[in-house]
């Protein structure tokens, strides 16, 4: 009876979004009074950043600093179409939808500062800072607010935009199957080294290392602080994570959230993340999906890992020790 | 049935409530007060949601009935900023992004501070201990330990 170590690799291909009866997403942006803009979206935030990251979008693609753009994302029920955040698609898609309606509502911005400037619209450029100046003669400008109060008091404009976009639905071909579920794909490979102990089947994951390939890191410490809290929880699904966890039948299985498992503080494994960016073709700014595929690749490295470890595959998650015990039982009988 | 009269001191302001017998804390707080700062995770006592200071020990509200609590000193985390400036474990939390949905950073926050005010310089191994009664769902922990580790070292050096 020993505590044996092992290593194992898992990697992983994440569809970004989901491909079950089309999947849009749809945004509406319009500027106040005083030139701030709003992002009107039903794409729900539950921590992950989505305000953020299309507050980001929203100010890059209008040209304007993050901080003169809210995000609301009050109501499914009459908000702008979203299928919401799920399946890492929030970014992708939303994104992509803030990206078209402030494209709209700066062209409207641009010809209103057109008028006041008396120059053309294609003539005039943003600096980021809140102005637009005309290209090659940047003393002659106008302040985004007093463009704004232009258009609401004096030119009757509506500065905005409506977005929209659609993955639309992908049948398999009849004689082939060939398809196209997704446009865009992350990837993540993970590295993990556990400790098993032979006699009791429990296991201690010693060290994780984790690449993840997920196209632009739009905020790149919100992606970072995304990935580490899915890299524990891909390990908390690896070994602990379930809602019947007792034994010899349901009548034994947990009631409520106080009998799920689920690693605390104290059982951290070392953990190395490195971000890889490839942006991808189709997303904002070249973003891809990094939510949920954070968590995937620790579970079969995992599982590798114990494989290598004792020689035992275990198919059933979490890996218990009770089913590494049997597993090493049915290995010795054999 | 008959009302209970309590009055305590939260975030140091006196509060007096008739709650019924057997309110928790958590309930009276959130629901009679309007300090939505303590989180009702599980509502019995194994998530940490719902932590507050009681004359200078963490206790869970949710196992705390009101009545209790009359005479008491209770701090929330609603209470820890100062004019609009936060308190040193809050800047810390922020820096470190050490909270993502936020349900359980009050918790966190209250059992930090606890253990700051009796070992200003933790270890590690200290800080874990402190904050193992709390769940957390996103983080995976390790912003949360930096977000306390950053703010012991500082009271360290500025001690020194
Ligand atoms: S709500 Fe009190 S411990 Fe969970
Ligand atoms: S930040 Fe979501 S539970 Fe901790």
């Amino acid at each position: 009876m020993a505590i044996r170590r092992g290593r194992g690799v898992a990697a992983i291909n994440y569809p970004t979004g989901m491909n079950l009866g089309g999947d849009p997403t749809q945004a509406l942006v319009h500027s106040t009074p005083t030139g701030n803009f709003m992002v009107t979206l039903s794409s729900v935030d539950l921590g992950q950043g989505m305000k953020q990251i299309m507050a980001q979008i929203c100010a890059e693609t209008i040209g304007v600093p993050t901080d003169r753009v809210v995000v609301d994302t009050a109501d499914t029920d009459t908000g702008p179409h979203c299928m919401g955040t799920f399946a890492s698609r929030g970014t992708h898609r939303a994104g992509n939808a803030v990206i078209q309606a402030a494209r709209e509502a700066r062209q409207v911005m641009l010809e209103v500062a057109a008028e006041e400037l008396e120059v053309n619209a294609s003539d005039l450029e943003t600096d980021g800072q809140g102005n637009i100046l005309v290209k090659g003669a940047p003393q002659k400008s106008i302040s985004i607010f007093d463009v704004a109060l232009s258009a609401h008091f004096k030119r009757g404009r509506s500065i905005s935009g409506r977005g929209m976009f659609l993955i639309p639905r992908s049948y398999p071909e009849k004689e082939t199957g060939a398809m196209k579920p997704s446009t865009c794909y992350a990837h993540a490979c993970t590295v993990a080294e556990v400790e098993v102990d032979d006699e009791t089947g429990e296991v201690t994951v010693l060290t994780v290392k984790n690449v993840f390939e997920i196209g632009r890191a739009l905020n790149p410490k919100m992606v970072e602080q995304q990935l580490v809290g899915g890299s524990w929880m891909g390990i908390s699904h690896a070994l602990y994570e379930t809602t019947e966890p007792y034994y010899p039948n349901r009548d034994h299985g947990g009631t409520d959230f106080n009998q799920y498992l689920m690693p605390g503080p104290g059982d951290l494994a070392e953990t190395e993340i490195i971000v890889l960016e490839r942006p991808s073709a189709d997303g904002p700014y070249g973003a891809k999906g990094p939510g949920e595929m954070c968590a995937n690749p620790q579970i079969p490295a995992v599982a590798n890992a114990v494989f290598d470890a004792v020689g035992v595959r275990i198919d059933t998650l979490p890996i218990t020790p009770e089913r590494i015990l049997r597993a090493l039982k049915a290995q010795a009988a054999n | 049935m008959a009302k209970v009269p309590v009055q305590f001191t939260l975030n140091g302001s006196e509060k007096a409530e008739f709650v019924d017998s057997g309110t928790t804390l958590l309930h009276a707080l959130r629901d009679k007060i309007g300090d939505t700062s303590p989180k009702g995770g599980c509502h019995q006592g194994s998530c940490g949601a719902c932590s507050v200071i009681i004359d200078g020990e963490l206790r869970l509200s949710c196992l705390t009935l009101a009545e209790t609590c009359d005479g008491a000193v209770i701090s929330t985390t609603s209470g820890l900023s100062d004019s609009g400036v936060l308190h040193p474990l809050q800047r810390a939390f922020l820096d470190t992004f050490a909270t993502q949905c936020g349900f359980c950073t009050p918790g966190m926050i209250m059992a930090a501070k606890v253990l700051l005010d009796h070992t200003p310089n933790p270890s590690r191994d200290e800080v874990v201990e402190a904050l193992s009664g709390n769940i957390c769902r996103c983080t995976g922990y390790e912003p949360i330990i930096q977000a306390v580790l950053t703010v012991a070292r500082s009271n360290s050096q500025n001690a020194a």
